[in-house]
């Protein structure tokens, strides 16, 4: 086993990034145009890393498989973005916000990492507003904020529900700028389908001209991955349609550790699954959870009730309901932490408690009755009327909650013909976004030299389970404030090198890989469609490596899966051509890097033998069902070698985590 | 959620390429969901498809909330089809009648050329937002607080309300002179409502105007049509703002 160094800087927890600053090198001005960089994917992370990078002069060459950069997954973001700015004097700190991440990854995330996140959150609101970034203001005109999961302060910025929406597109437009100045060049419905090595760097990609079926060569001096993370090979889950493991799994396969697959978070509050052509699910924002209420009947015959469609539950007399997060965890409430929400709905529906009418009865509710009514009243005192009526506090409430939610509320209504103003939204948990990733150092250099990895595509500081609005925060520091530095540093030694030829025999071998598994889908000629072996490595990884694991079913995950691949590979029909525009192949593609990493992170889940985060190994639990952590065993970030086709081989390496700083502790939010 | 099924038939716009010449196509389509959305249906019409050894359809789609602005599709005669307030992805097929018969065609502009099926060139779009849909402020980090420069409340809200544009594309398709009058009010008016875009709003509308013009897009005559079908309910007011920043700029440029 090799050592992994993480090259964390020396000194103080507070300096260690700046004195790290530094001390690294720079590349002069004049020779920055000389030097050529990729970046995979324009996410917050992409497109922050690659307009930052461009500013800079540095030749830059950005792909998204999108139509636009635009249309980057980060778009759907809703609920916001933490900062410490202590706008609301309420105590917070970088220090506060550096625990609280430390804490809600469950002591998995390494602390210098996450402490540079926490020091460059004010920095990133500040350049957000600076590019026009309309977040929610409060009447005197400044900053509003809202509170997130697993904190007690309220540091989250926001854009209504959009707040995704409004970062990526500030992102893009610093991006559209440095493309029309011509310091970036744009590949549009490009998709990358492997990774460039020569002399061990890192030297270009192979894409894939989605709209003409070229293969391409692109070479450069480092290549940036920041491709967004891997939910989807659950197939059923929060992220876009497209949202894919294969530029991440490329370079993993490249020689590029990968780290922690096991650790998924599963969103607490989704719009239950309605059906089996259903394509995906759709998040309800973690801000509801400032003011709707989680509950199910404490009655199962209410609960059978509702099920059967002979009870609506604004029918359940208050004393009747069972508000379990506030029975169990009085000190945070609806406000735990994400993987602490979701467990709790799954132990209330497994106990027979659910209130959705589908298959598996799994759905709870989100109740904003006793919000409406508390904002509608301090509307009416705020506007005079002291005496207000039911209905005209019901009015003002329903306004103040529109104002607040509205677009998550439509969007509700749209997708369930329910509307929840008037009756409580059904939720249940859905696979929402992956802490585990390409193992990267400080740098966010990953083990192969020059392939640096940023954002959701990278492991680096959530540990187990991501706190509520610190991707964002995570995605364009990334970009913004950290590759800057690092990638200039690593090009410091690429001024003499020169431009770097596709002619090489490595670029040819890479190119001639991905034609010939482009071939062999193509004539393939099985019997079933990509969708069909998609789903069905889904279904097992939900049922198998998803909220609740343990050993056997892993051990059955493993074998499952890989039968199922060897079936995939036999069995898939691919229709159409290589050179032209082919959804179809693109899918399959992506489906089959899908295998191997649900296999791997089936393996990873197995090995890790407690309960952390996200990770819920059902053997590793108290009495009262709460994670039980191995520190002494398992503090540690696992990280995976790649030995060939058969996963089963891949070997793993141990990070150790060490807390200097923080005092690691039993995760208590009672 | 109560399940119930529908029988359909489809017209769809086959087009083999942007070369080719393509033509309307008849499917039916038996037990679709009327929970699922009318993406989720073409993707069941594209799995039948697929079985029958028949090329699927070809489609833009990618976040499937309604917020990516990826998905497009005319439908009945209506960008995003015959919802209001809603992208195709967010469109559900208990908006249809057993029975019934859909029509599917690509956003129809000389500015978006098809690519294939029903799937567009909207790199028109980027262009415009390259032209000047920024604020040139550098990555640095070094800017002042967020808090230095306060921002009245309700201007910040019809920023806001602008900058929720999702770049589909839906106004340009509903307007019979194809018009991205709505698209580029969107953003000039949300830069012209911020203190931090005011200092170059006048090169900006400039620019962006030109941009516009250069792509191909048709002039506005004041139809409406485009904020009518507006997945995301732009309002028109943005444009009398960007016609009342332009013709500031014109007459005050240097």
């Amino acid at each position: 086993m090799s050592i992994l160094d993480s090259k964390i800087p020396e000194g103080s927890i507070a300096e260690k990034w700046t004195n790290h600053k530094n001390h690294l090198k720079l590349v002069a001005p004049n020779n920055r145009p000389k030097i050529d960089v990729i970046v995979v994917g324009t996410g917050l992370a992409g497109a922050s890393a690659a307009a930052s990078l461009g500013e800079m002069g540095y030749n830059v060459k950005a792909f998204c498989f999108q139509d636009s950069p635009r249309r980057a997954h980060s778009i759907a973001a809703q609920g916001g973005i933490n900062a410490a700015k202590n706008y609301q004097n309420d105590g917070d700190s970088i220090f506060r916000l550096f625990y609280d991440t430390i804490k809600g990854g469950d002591y998995r995330a390494r602390e210098a990492n996450v402490h540079r996140l926490a020091e460059v959150s004010g920095n990133i609101i500040d350049q957000c507003v600076a590019q026009g970034v309309p977040f929610a203001r409060e009447y005197g005109g400044l900053l509003d904020n809202r509170s997130f999961g697993g904190t007690q302060v309220q540091r989250t910025f926001y854009a209504a529900g959009q707040t995704g929406q409004q970062l990526l597109l500030g992102a893009y437009s610093a991006l559209s700028r440095q493309i029309g100045l011509g310091r970036v060049k744009m590949y549009n419905r490009h998709e990358m389908l492997d990774l460039v090595k020569v002399d061990g760097k890192a030297r270009g990609i192979i894409a894939r001209n989605l709209v003409t079926g070229e293969i391409e060569r692109h070479s450069a001096h480092a290549v940036i991955i920041a491709s967004g993370g891997y939910g989807n090979v659950y197939f059923l889950s929060t992220n876009a349609m497209g949202s894919n493991v294969t530029a991440a799994w490329k370079a993993h396969k490249r020689g590029a550790y990968f780290a922690n697959p096991c650790y998924v978070q599963i969103h607490p509050t989704c719009i239950p699954v309605h059906g089996t052509n259903q394509s995906k699910l759709t998040l309800m924002s973690e801000s509801l959870r400032n003011s709707g209420r989680i509950w199910v009947p404490k009655k199962k015959e209410d609960a059978e009730a509702i099920r059967a469609g002979q009870l609506k539950p604004t029918q359940i007399a208050e004393e009747d309901r069972d508000y379990y997060l506030e029975r169990r965890y009085p000190a945070f409430g609806n406000l735990v932490p994400r993987d602490v929400a979701s467990r709790a709905a799954k132990e209330r529906c497994d106990a027979g408690f659910g209130i959705e009418a589908n298959d598996t009865n799994e759905g709870v509710y989100l109740d904003f009755s006793s919000e409406i009514i508390a904002k509608g009243k301090q509307a009416a005192y705020a506007s005079g009327d002291h005496n207000p009526s039911d209905l005209k506090i019901m009015e003002l409430g329903k306004k103040w909650v529109e104002e607040k939610y509205g677009n998550l509320f439509q969007m509700y209504e749209k997708i369930t013909d329910e509307n929840p103003y008037e009756t409580p939204m059904k939720i249940y948990p859905a696979v929402h976004y992956t802490m585990g990733g390409v193992w990267v150092d400080y740098n966010l250099q990953s083990t192969i030299p020059g392939c640096f990895v940023a954002g959701e595509a990278n492991f680096s500081d959530h540990g187990a389970n991501r706190l509520g609005a610190s991707a964002l925060m995570q995605g364009l520091a990334d970009g913004y404030f950290v590759l800057p530095y690092t990638v200039s540093n690593y090009l410091a030694d690429e001024i003499r090198t020169g431009k770097i030829s596709t002619d090489s025999p490595e670029f040819v071998e890479a190119e001639n890989n991905v034609k010939e598994s482009i071939n062999k889908f193509l004539s393939n000629n099985g019997s079933k469609t990509v969708d069909h072996f998609h789903k069905r490595l889904g279904l097992i990884m939900w049922n198998k490596v998803g909220m609740g694991r343990n050993a056997q079913g892993l051990t059955e995950a493993i074998s499952e899966i890989a039968a199922l691949r060897e079936e995939f590979y036999k069995d898939v029909f691919v229709p159409g051509d290589a050179n032209e525009m082919n959804p179809e192949l693109e899918k399959a593609l992506r489906v089959g890097d899908f295998m191997e990493l649900g296999q791997l992170m089936a393996i990873d889940a197995l090995q890790r033998k407690e309960s952390c985060g996200g990770h819920f190994r059902e053997e590793y639990q108290d009495a009262e069902g709460e994670t039980l952590r191995d520190d002494e065993n398992f503090k540690f970030v696992g990280a995976w070698e790649y030995k060939g086709m058969d996963i089963n081989q891949s070997v793993l390496h141990k990070e150790p985590l060490n807390y200097e700083f923080i005092k690691i502790a039993a995760r208590n939010y009672k | 959620m109560a399940s119930k099924t529908i029988n359909i038939n489809l017209k769809i716009w086959r087009q083999k390429n942007a070369n080719a010449k393509g033509s309307m196509e008849t499917y039916k389509l038996d037990n679709v969901s009327t929970d699922s959305s009318f993406l989720e249906m073409l993707d069941q019409l594209n799995e039948q498809l697929v079985n029958e050894r028949k090329e699927p359809i070809a489609f833009d789609h990618d976040c499937r909330e309604g917020i990516c602005g990826m998905c497009s599709l005319y439908i009945n005669g209506e960008a995003h089809g015959p919802d209001r307030a809603v992208t195709t992805c967010q469109l559900h097929m208990r908006k249809f009648k057993d029975g019934e018969t859909i029509y599917v065609e690509p956003w129809r502009a000389k500015a978006f050329p098809v690519i294939k099926d029903l799937v567009v060139d909207r790199s028109s779009f980027d262009r415009i937002q390259q032209a000047g849909g920024f604020v040139s402020v550098n990555t640095s980090g070094n800017t002042i607080d967020a808090n230095a420069i306060p921002i009245g409340k309700a201007d910040a809200d019809k920023a806001f309300e602008a900058a929720t544009c999702i770049g589909c594309g839906a106004c340009v398709a509903s307007c019979k002179n194809a018009s991205a009058m709505l698209f580029v009010s969107a953003k000039v008016s949300q830069m012209a409502l911020l203190p931090q875009g005011k200092v170059e709003a006048k090169q900006r509308v400039l620019n962006m105007v030109k941009q516009m013009d250069e792509e191909g897009f048709g002039n506005c005559t004041n139809t409406g049509a485009c904020a009518v079908e507006c997945p995301k309910e732009i309002s028109l007011e943005n444009i009398a703002r960007m016609n009342r920043e332009y013709l500031k700029a014109m007459v005050t440029a240097e």
